[in-house]
């Protein structure tokens, strides 16, 4: 469980990026953090991690909090996957570089062997184990990136802005790969402005504007909040926008999912008919 | 190192920094080669007092003290190196001009790195830039240095990103042996390089589609005008120098020592 | 290259580009990155070019310019006519005039230490007189709604601010055709419409014809009047935009079609039919106000 008591953070050049926030969340949750570049969401989740302390407040970890442990200790229950996997990738192989952090770790030889072939496995790149990781295609970096992290088996998985420059079809396999990690009872944390991918993800959203956290709940009720919406910067998901403009019709404003929204309307259409 | 801080440019704005960078470091190269020229300490400390009204009227105090403490230890080893190699060649015979002479030699360097520090803090880089352009460096040059100076920030906020990305994998920056601290840092610097062989790739691109190369002779959007300001100084520097090498041709100097007493 | 090709199309119509059997090859690379591209984009379209990650988009992009084959090397086929020149014939520097890119990256195509210098980096390589530059300058920094920063350094601005100003820099050398190569993928949405607003207005007030690569068609579709849909290496689909959202292949070939067009797609499915297809979420309401008070 992670815990964020009423948390201030400035950083060294004097820019105050939080100012004051308090947050709880709980194990297995799926949270999507979002709001406009700037707001403050990437610092929140470093706090996550220990890679910032907050100037003001506290954030707990799993009871322990982070001023009082290390980046590699709490690194252990919490994975960070970083927006470019090119300020990770380093190493000679794939298989090294999944290695490292298993490494770092302190996990045994024959463990390290285990855990590389189930990550790489899972990720789809196994046939990469000997390929250098700049050989790679953007996307399979991303892959190969996200298969180091998963491979210490952090109990808490933090995604910063995952759909930066991906195809429809890569976001769709990224979401279905959110729901098994979910599902396999991580709790994962999105940092994102995509709100078509939250949309379709359908988490918690925790909505932040200049430091501060304006509005958290489930996906459907803090997107289609047009207040909230405009004060955040980002804009409601397409479908939601479709059903605002229709609000005279007696039409529900808290739809986001295009197949939900076939539902709502053949009912009114069969009502009316 | 905080001797460097007396060297980087602060965005401030006042009579020297709009002064043309040709003149201030055709001013700057004067006070060097008169600080050469005097072994004496007498001059040398007159050359420190010269660029401290300068310090004062651009408003980079704070700054110019920095780099004047960063610069301390460094004299403080030309100091007693030089009292102690001196004082070894006259035979382990001690008097007032091997102090005096240590201290010329440490008040030298101090006025390089004095004078050296103004410049730098009064003049903004694109102003630097413009100035290498018109003095017919050749452009590539001149973008090259451009372009690093903008990029600065830019890769010390990578480098941060970088390092918070491999400590989130259990890398310890802090703590084991000296080797391997060292060896610890090749996570940090080959994203670091990879990025920045993609970085130049893209600016490349980018530099070819705005016609890089497209004429013989490029023209330019600024272009530094000498003012009354710039020509005084060019002056004034010129004046200086000739002063300073009548004096060492023709006039005795005096020890300090020797001025004391009198 | 054929003479007749060329001829034609300078004599005939309006096409600002042209290619027939257009094949590529990366030096060193074992297949062709883009395969027997022939289209045709008109002067003043706003053309969307989408696909899945590397389909050749970015390769096509960069053969519009001259960047292949003069920066990349490797084995160009076909034929192409840009802006009446034949791209294999003229360097870059020579296309740079008529063709203009935005990168992706906002970061990595500004170079100079205050926007206006970069704004005028193009002119400057050009040897543009002073004066004639100045006034220039301040027309695309106008254009673009960035006057207020023209003598700010390209790291203190936002993403968003970067991008116009690389929009800027390259208005400035008034080229016919822009090309934009996912020039939103690090801003956020509401930068990102900004953008595409500022590109929309180019493209209606000066008759600049935009190529724009993207992914995020539930931003973008709305502007365009020409979708070009490739997948691996070739080009699948090209016309106008609503059929081509519509069809069956867009969705097989795993395009991220708007979502008001989905929507359309499944109403359908269920045996209600709009009439049109939307590609905008006002469109769609629209529609669906017909639909429902019809009943």
């Amino acid at each position: 469980m992670i815990e964020v008591r009423g948390v201030y953070f400035t950083y060294p050049t004097g820019v105050e990026a939080l100012k004051g926030v308090s947050l709880t969340i709980n194990n297995g949750e799926f949270i999507a953090i979002m709001g406009q570049n700037g707001a403050g969401k990437t610092t929140l989740v470093k706090h996550f991690n220990g890679l910032l302390k907050p100037t003001k407040g506290e954030v707990i970890v799993d009871g322990v909090s982070t001023r009082e442990v290390s980046v590699a200790k709490l690194a252990r229950t919490v994975g960070f996957v970083f927006q470019n996997p090119d300020h990770q990738l380093f190493c000679e192989t794939v298989e090294d570089e999944v290695a490292f952090a298993l490494r770092n770790f302190g996990f045994d030889e024959s463990a390290i062997k285990r855990r590389i072939a189930w990550a790489l496995n899972l990720l789809d790149v196994t046939q990469y184990r000997q390929t250098s990781p700049f050989m790679l295609s953007g996307g399979e970096r991303k892959r190969v990136a996200l298969a180091s992290v998963l491979a210490w088996d952090p109990k808490v998985v933090i995604l910063d802005e995952p759909t930066i420059g991906q195809d429809h079809q890569q976001k769709e396999k990224l979401r279905q790969f959110i729901v098994q990690l979910n599902a396999q009872r991580k709790t994962v944390i999105i940092v994102t402005h995509d709100v078509e991918f939250v949309a379709e993800c359908n988490p918690r959203v925790v909505l932040m504007a200049e430091g501060k956290i304006l509005a958290e709940g489930e996906a459907r009720e803090t997107l289609t909040n047009q207040r909230l919406v405009a004060q955040a910067s980002i804009v409601p998901p397409q479908i939601a926008q479709v059903f605002m403009g229709l609000t005279d019709l007696g039409l529900p404003t808290n739809v986001i999912d295009v197949y939900e929204a076939r539902r709502v309307l053949l009912d009114l259409l069969e009502v009316a008919s | 190192m905080s001797i460097f801080e007396g060297f980087r440019f602060r965005r401030v704005s006042s009579v020297i920094h709009l002064l043309d960078p040709r003149v201030k470091f055709f001013y700057v190269c004067v006070l060097f080669v008169m600080a050469i020229m005097f072994s004496e300490l007498l001059p040398l400390l007159l050359l420190f007092f010269v660029p401290l009204p300068f310090v004062f009227v651009a408003g980079v105090q704070r700054e110019w003290i920095r780099s004047m403490k960063g610069a301390s230890f460094l004299a403080a080893i030309i100091f007693s190196t030089n009292l102690f190699f001196r004082y070894m060649a006259s035979g382990y015979v001690w008097s007032m001009s091997l102090l005096e002479y240590s201290l010329a030699m440490t008040i030298r360097f101090i006025v390089l790195v004095e004078s050296f520090s103004v410049f730098f803090l009064t003049t903004s880089p694109d102003h630097l830039g413009l100035a290498l352009e018109q003095s017919h460096v050749p452009y590539e040059f001149c973008f090259a240095f451009t372009t690093a100076v903008r990029f600065v920030p830019v890769l010390a906020e990578e480098a941060q990103t970088i390092m918070d990305a491999q400590k989130a994998r259990g890398l310890e920056l802090e703590r084991g042996s000296f080797m391997k601290r060292v060896r610890n840092y090749i996570p940090i610097l080959i994203p670091l390089i990879v990025s920045a062989i993609r970085r130049s790739l893209e600016l490349a691109e980018a530099m070819e589609s705005r016609a890089w190369g497209a004429s013989e002779k490029r023209t330019n959007l600024y272009v530094l005008r000498m003012k009354r300001a710039d020509y005084s100084l060019a002056v004034g520097s010129i004046l200086m120098l000739a002063l300073a090498a009548y004096a060492r041709l023709f006039l005795p100097i005096p020890s300090l020592a020797i001025l004391l007493r009198v | 290259m054929n003479e007749d090709f060329a001829n034609n199309v300078a004599g005939e119509t309006l096409a600002v580009i042209e290619t027939r059997g257009l094949t590529y090859t990366y030096p060193g690379g074992t297949r062709p990155s883009i395969e027997d591209v022939s289209i045709r984009i008109e002067k003043g379209e706003f053309v969307i070019l989408t696909g899945p990650s590397g389909c050749g988009k970015t390769t096509l992009c960069r053969c519009f310019n001259g960047l292949i084959p003069h920066f990349y090397g490797g084995k160009l086929e076909g034929e192409l006519v840009v802006a009446d020149l034949k791209v294999v014939e003229h360097s870059i520097h020579e296309l740079a005039r008529h063709v203009g890119f935005v990168f992706q990256n906002p970061e990595n195509q500004l170079f100079a230490l205050s926007v206006e210098k970069d704004v005028a980096f193009g002119l400057e390589n050009l040897a543009v007189p002073r004066d004639e530059m100045r006034k220039r300058v301040d027309w695309a920094l106008q254009m673009t709604g960035i006057e207020e920063l023209n003598e700010r350094p390209p790291y203190e601005l936002s993403g968003g601010q970067q991008q116009r100003v690389a929009i800027a820099s390259v208005l400035v050398m008034q080229p016919e055709v822009m090309i934009l190569d996912e020039p939103t993928s690090f801003l956020d949405p509401v930068g990102a419409q900004k953008i595409f607003e500022v590109i929309n207005e180019l493209n209606k007030k000066l008759g600049i014809t935009i190529i724009l690569v993207e992914h995020r068609l539930d931003l973008a579709s709305k502007y365009a009047n020409h979708v070009i849909v490739m997948d691996e290496g070739k080009v699948v689909l090209d016309g106008e935009p609503r059929g081509i959202f519509n069809s069956e292949r867009a969705r097989l070939i795993g395009v991220g079609i708007p979502k008001a067009t989905r929507l359309y797609q499944i109403l359908r499915e269920s045996g209600v039919n709009l009439g049109k297809v939307p590609v905008t979420s006002e469109e769609a309401s629209n529609l669906l106000r017909e639909v429902l008070k019809h009943d």
